[in-house]
């Protein structure tokens, strides 16, 4: 499944991790937004109300949800941005619009439960520096990008499982973001003529590998 | 993936705590939710209990699997009618995938493994298409609804790992079955699948088995999953 992005895989910025993870917003951004999220998401609330608002979330799964909602960031970006063109087939942009939706879901409920810890939308060049010049022109060049970020998240997600285990609460709340990730990458690969798969099991990518990966877009 | 006899001491300070959370309600729910009774004087052939902990859990995937990989095995040795070629590929592909999920828990639980499930596919009409689709895309989002809610029972990282490789592909599976039947449709990650905050269905042990007993002759308890240790 990695034959996509193992095309974009760059040299890794020893600095980016810092630079992500460095770039928090402002308390006042969360404190409003944070109560109506919680309110959506009876889910977690119970459970990570209380680590959330009395004591933070655990280091591990605070840095695992800003690497997490760093990724979303770009995907909704991505259709946010492909979403305000014409170029996509019509009869395709319904499931796109769908995919966005979602995208920009991930982003409001991961900040939400991340709270004053999430990190706002990074600098972006879906170019890549020119590579993709035509990408919110050309449907397959698009498509090629939407393919290579839907079966990142996946791999991604699954990279970072483990280190949500000591949240039953987040690590079920980021499973059930990797399946629809999935499902997306099953829906992208089929309109572009493909498999929706590259086998029965799909394999997970490190942080190091995702964020290197992902570099070619997040503008220096 | 391995068997592991050896666990982190995080591992047993989460499972208690998973495991006392789950005494409070489960063993109800799993005892008036039919088929799910214990298993008093029941021969061994007849009923399986998947057993504690990450076994249990493997094992509970293991019988999903077996299910899956059963109905695709029936639905590609009878291909209903007017299946297209585009079919063909797609359900031949997941009963592969299915065949080798199965296969690979059975290999990870060895002598731990639950014995084969005897199915009922008697309320399926493998000869329509609407029926053989339909009942692919039950199993298919009943699958994912599994491991995303069975994710949080499993104590070893590399099981999580392994349970992750799988669901992503039974997800893959859904959104397929799912555009076959709505073609270039939202349906493939549609509002009953996926909520307001974008999040996939995630269903508990017992909620599971119930929608798949009606499939599955052998009765397969889960006393162990939500009661011992």
């Amino acid at each position: 499944m990695m034959n996509n992005t193992h095309t974009l895989l760059g040299q890794l910025d020893p600095d980016l991790v810092s630079t992500l993870v460095g770039n928090r917003r402002g308390i006042f951004a969360s404190a409003a937004k944070s109560l109506g999220i919680w309110a959506s998401a009876p889910l977690v609330l119970a459970a990570v109300s209380t680590e959330v608002f009395a004591k933070h979330l655990p280091k591990q799964i605070e840095d695992t949800l800003v690497f997490a909602l760093t990724l979303e960031h770009i995907e909704d970006a991505f259709y946010r941005s492909a979403l305000e063109k014409e170029f996509i087939p019509k009869k395709h942009r319904d499931v796109f619009t769908t995919i966005g939706l979602h995208e920009a879901q991930h982003v409001e409920f991961l900040s939400g439960v991340l709270a004053k810890a999430a990190v706002k939308r990074p600098e972006l060049d879906f170019t890549a520096g020119g590579k993709y010049a035509d990408v919110f022109s050309n449907f397959d060049t698009f498509l090629t990008l939407s393919q290579t970020f839907e079966d990142l998240g996946v791999a991604a997600y699954k990279g970072q499982a483990g280190n949500l285990m000591e949240s039953d609460d987040i690590l079920t709340a980021a499973l059930q973001i990797h399946s629809v990730e999935a499902r997306h990458a099953a829906a992208v690969r089929r309109i572009g003529g493909k498999k929706a798969w590259d086998g029965a099991f799909d394999e997970p990518m490190t942080k190091e590998d995702v964020l290197a990966a992902a570099k070619p877009f997040l503008k220096a | 993936m391995q068997t592991h006899n050896h666990e982190p001491e995080i591992s047993r300070q989460r499972s208690r705590r998973t495991f006392l959370k789950w005494s409070g309600g489960a063993i109800g729910a799993l005892a008036i939710s039919g088929g799910l009774l214990p298993n008093f004087g029941i021969s061994s052939a007849l009923a399986a209990d998947l057993g504690a902990g990450d076994i249990g859990v493997l094992n509970y995937a293991y019988a999903l699997e077996q299910l899956e990989a059963a109905f695709y095995t029936k639905v590609i040795a009878s291909p209903y009618a007017d299946m297209s070629d585009d079919e063909k590929l797609v359900l031949t592909d997941i009963r592969d995938h299915e065949v080798e999920h199965r296969d690979f828990l059975k290999k990870a639980l060895a002598d731990k493994a639950i014995p084969d499930l005897e199915v009922d596919f008697s309320a399926i009409d493998f000869s329509k298409r609407a029926s053989v689709l339909g009942t692919a895309k039950v199993f298919e989002d009943l699958g994912v609804s599994a491991y995303n809610g069975a994710g949080k029972l499993i104590e070893n990282p590399d099981y999580l790992t392994a349970a992750g490789k799988i669901v992503s592909v039974e997800a893959r599976h859904a959104a397929t079955i799912r555009d076959l039947l709505q073609p270039g449709s939202v349906a493939f990650a549609g509002p009953d699948v996926v909520d307001k905050n974008g999040l996939d269905v995630a269903n508990s042990v017992a909620d599971v088995l119930k929608a798949a007993g009606p499939f599955i002759k052998t009765e397969v308890t889960a006393n162990s999953i939500v009661g011992m240790k």
